[in-house]
């Protein structure tokens, strides 16, 4: 049974890093626009980043 | 939105560094593709001095960063420019609109999800057998990681269901609130005395389902008001007005009683006054009710609202702000108390019956089984299970999940629903009253010109070509195919008309007020009289769509302030199943008020002003987005484009809806009558609870998303 005691901290970081991930896409607002950003995938005007 | 990497900007125009960049916002409601988006986006940054601009597809809007000398004309010109439709918004208006309240709630939704499936995890272990000192282990694991997370998540209901009890009033939080609280207090308790069942897992969804019940609901009413702000960002904050022969552009809030205020044609005039000089129409029709524009007179009111039709004019404001005739009819309508103030929603018609149900069960349970075993640890155990297992998760989600699938497909379709419960009041429908002028039909300056001879008409054109007259420009654009046939000594006399000679012939082309009070322009040519009349013309669909409501069985009425004559002839053509005429606004409230009280739900179709109070009145009303301001208030429903095409659609559509929501009903309420035996007889274990709540959720939400497919 020792295994749990690095399985289960091992689970419970991986949850925090999703949630943290989650969190950072709430908080850079791309969830603002999700019918726009669907299209924008058709867009094929876009240059290379600067 | 800054997280975006931006796409660069097109090659050779000058980009300003960004900063001291102010935020413009453009509403652009015809915005419906990706090439739109595109098209938009690069027309706007192809502007010098435009450091960035984002559209957002779902609030069909766009934000600008460009620097503060760029006027807000300069961005909607560009935009007309590129073919779309646009209008600056105020942004004091949008700036209210941030969706604070939606990024809070995503927070707890992540924060309950994530934490849910970590005790889910746990859960898994306990249910395939872990025992005694692992189980222990892994229950006040799942206790640490449920209780602060349900704390943070589960707190509007909380907060809302604590409200609720203060005002002595039931609401679906409540039930919700308690069966959380209870379901965490005796978890921790059954885990403190080293017991086998903990509801950790069941607190934890429930509140993760629930909160997106919570953020769907929250959607749609932040889009519709987010629209309606738009909307109300869209009226012209600014008025033009003369000062010693200049025309200056001032803040409406600045224009001061005594301002000569320039009116160019097409444009309202936003406060009272009485006109100075010009030669124009004047549409009056909401005071009047009356089609006919009025010529304007010297020295003539004019209240705020009435339209300019032709030619420029200078008003002198008498009255401005809240003291204007449009700002007190907007008071008024306020303070009538409409039909739909009174209508109770679904979801608040089911908590009604619905909370006091499941507490009384829960408690029936445990008093049952306190008595029957005298073990009130099982008893505790049982109501518990009861009061999670009847828990609305599917009810909170079963009104909701339809009224996205539903208002997404409306917008699609221009179609924005501004009230509450305008989706439910839509679905009873059985009457569909219409406002003639504006909404059926429009008053065309288009002349009638067949019954004149081909070869008149070329000296019509001539002669109309001559002045400046709006009447006359809107002949001479008319006949723009015909070539003008030369005039000698055209001589116009203000306010009469004009007349020339051609052929050794006089003629003249003047207004004149016929037998019947229209109004009328006569070209004579020698002895020849012809009277050009203004035709009123069908809107494009109104046909169709009458036809289409009444084989589906909706009673159709067309009211107007028109003489009944002419309402005759409209009606005849459109086929509505009766009409009255001569209406005056107050009578057409009365007339609405009347079919409530006679127990019919009217759905009124109006934009003047002339048809709000019967806006306000009527069971459910909708008004084009163009309607005044106050217009728009009074109505429930705004439709962006195409007004008339998409009531039959909207109508079904409501009906699906509701249809959707009482199955929903239907479907949890069902799930219950299986599950609360069980959990009566104690043979609930969390696993069960578990499964009862995720797949009575995922039913719901498949039932609603069945809307969009249709």
């Amino acid at each position: 049974m020792n295994i749990l005691l690095i399985l289960i901290p091992v689970s419970l970081t991986l949850g925090f890093v999703a949630l943290g991930a989650f969190l950072w896409t709430l908080k850079s607002g791309q969830y603002d626009d999700p019918e726009g950003d669907a299209m924008r995938i058709l867009m094929d005007d876009d240059g290379p980043l600067e | 939105m800054a997280a975006y990497p931006t796409i660069s900007p097109a090659k050779g125009v000058e980009k300003s560094s960004g900063e001291g960049d102010t935020r413009r916002y453009i509403s652009i409601p015809d915005i419906s593709c990706a090439g739109c988006i595109a098209g938009v986006e690069r027309a706007l940054k192809s502007l010098p001095n435009v450091s960035d601009a984002r559209v957002n597809f779902s609030m069909k809007r766009a934000t600008v960063m460009a620097a503060p000398q760029v006027l807000d004309v300069e961005l909607t010109q560009a935009l007309h420019d590129a073919g779309y439709a646009a209008f600056t918004l105020n942004d004091s208006i949008v700036g209210q609109v941030t969706q604070t309240g939606l990024s809070s709630l995503g927070l707890r939704i992540g924060v309950s999800g994530f934490a849910m499936m970590n005790v889910m995890l746990l859960s898994v272990a306990v249910w395939s057998g872990a025992e005694d000192a692992t189980r222990d282990l892994f229950h006040w694991i799942s206790a640490a990681i449920a209780l602060p997370a349900t704390i943070f998540s589960a707190q509007p209901f909380f907060v809302s269901g604590f409200q609720a009890l203060r005002n002595k009033r039931m609401n679906m939080d409540v039930p919700i609130a308690v069966a959380i609280i209870l379901a965490l207090a005796l978890s921790l308790y059954e885990v403190s005395m080293g017991g086998r069942d903990a509801y950790f897992d069941a607190a934890l969804s429930l509140t993760f389902f629930l909160l997106i019940g919570r953020f769907l609901d929250q959607r749609i009413r932040g889009a519709a008001s987010s629209a309606a702000k738009d909307l109300t960002a869209l009226e012209p904050a600014t008025v033009m007005i003369d000062v010693s022969g200049c025309n200056t552009e001032i803040k409406l809030a600045d224009l001061r009683v005594g301002d000569t205020i320039f009116l160019p044609a097409g444009a309202r005039l936003p406060a009272d006054g009485e006109l100075i000089k010009g030669n124009s129409l004047i549409d009056m029709s909401f005071i009047t009710g009356e089609c006919d524009p009025v010529p304007t007179q010297e020295n003539m009111p004019m209240p705020a609202g009435a339209i300019n039709l032709m030619g420029p004019i200078w008003v002198r404001a008498t009255h401005v702000g809240e003291s204007s005739s449009l700002q007190r009819i907007a008071s008024m309508i306020e303070q009538a108390e409409t039909a739909r103030n009174k209508y109770t929603s679904l979801a608040d018609r089911a908590s009604a019956w619905y909370a006091p149900v499941v507490h009384i069960l829960a408690l029936a349970a445990f008093v049952f089984w306190a008595f029957y075993t005298q073990d009130f640890r099982f008893a505790i155990n049982v109501a518990v299970a009861v009061l999670i297992i009847t828990c609305p998760c599917a009810l909170g989600l079963a009104v909701p999940t339809v009224g996205v699938a539903v208002n997404n497909q409306l917008f699609r379709r221009g179609v924005i629903l501004k009230g509450e419960t305008a989706l439910e009041r839509l679905a009873q429908i059985d009457m569909v009253v219409f406002d003639k002028t504006g909404t059926l039909s429009e008053m065309s300056f288009d002349l009638q010109a067949s019954n004149i001879p081909a070869d008149r008409q070329g000296v019509l054109r001539a002669i109309s070509g001559a002045s400046t007259h709006p009447i006359s420009q809107a002949i001479h654009k008319r006949l723009a195919s015909v070539a003008p046939i030369e005039i000698e000594n055209i001589v116009e006399e203000q306010g009469f008309g004009m007349t020339g000679e051609c052929e050794g012939q006089t003629v003249s082309l003047t207004a004149q007020v016929l037998d019947d009070g229209q109004q009328a322009t006569v070209f004579r040519y020698g002895a020849n009289e012809y009277s050009l009349m203004f035709e009123e013309r069908l809107m494009p669909d109104s046909q169709e769509m009458i036809s289409q409501l009444n084989a589906q069985g909706y009673e159709t009425v067309l009211l107007s302030g028109d003489k009944v004559e002419r309402v005759a002839v409209m009606a005849g053509k459109l086929k509505v199943g009766s009409f009255h005429g001569e209406m005056k606004p107050a009578q057409k409230a009365e007339f609405v008020r009347g079919l409530m009280d006679a127990g019919r739900r009217p759905l009124m179709v109006g934009d003047g002003l002339n048809d709000t109070a019967a806006l306000a009145f009527a069971h459910a009303s909708l008004a084009p987005s163009t309607a005044l301001d106050i217009s728009r208030n009074a109505a429930d429903v705004l439709v962006i484009k195409n007004t008339l095409a998409v009531i039959p659609d909207l109508l079904r559509l409501a009906r699906v809806g509701r249809r959707r929501m009482v199955q929903n009903f239907g479907l949890a309420v069902g799930y219950n009558v299986f599950a609360v035996p069980l959990a009566f007889m104690g043979l609930v274990t969390p696993l069960i609870a578990a499964l009862m709540m995720s797949a009575s959720s995922i039913t719901v939400i498949a039932n609603a998303v069945r809307v969009s497919s249709k």
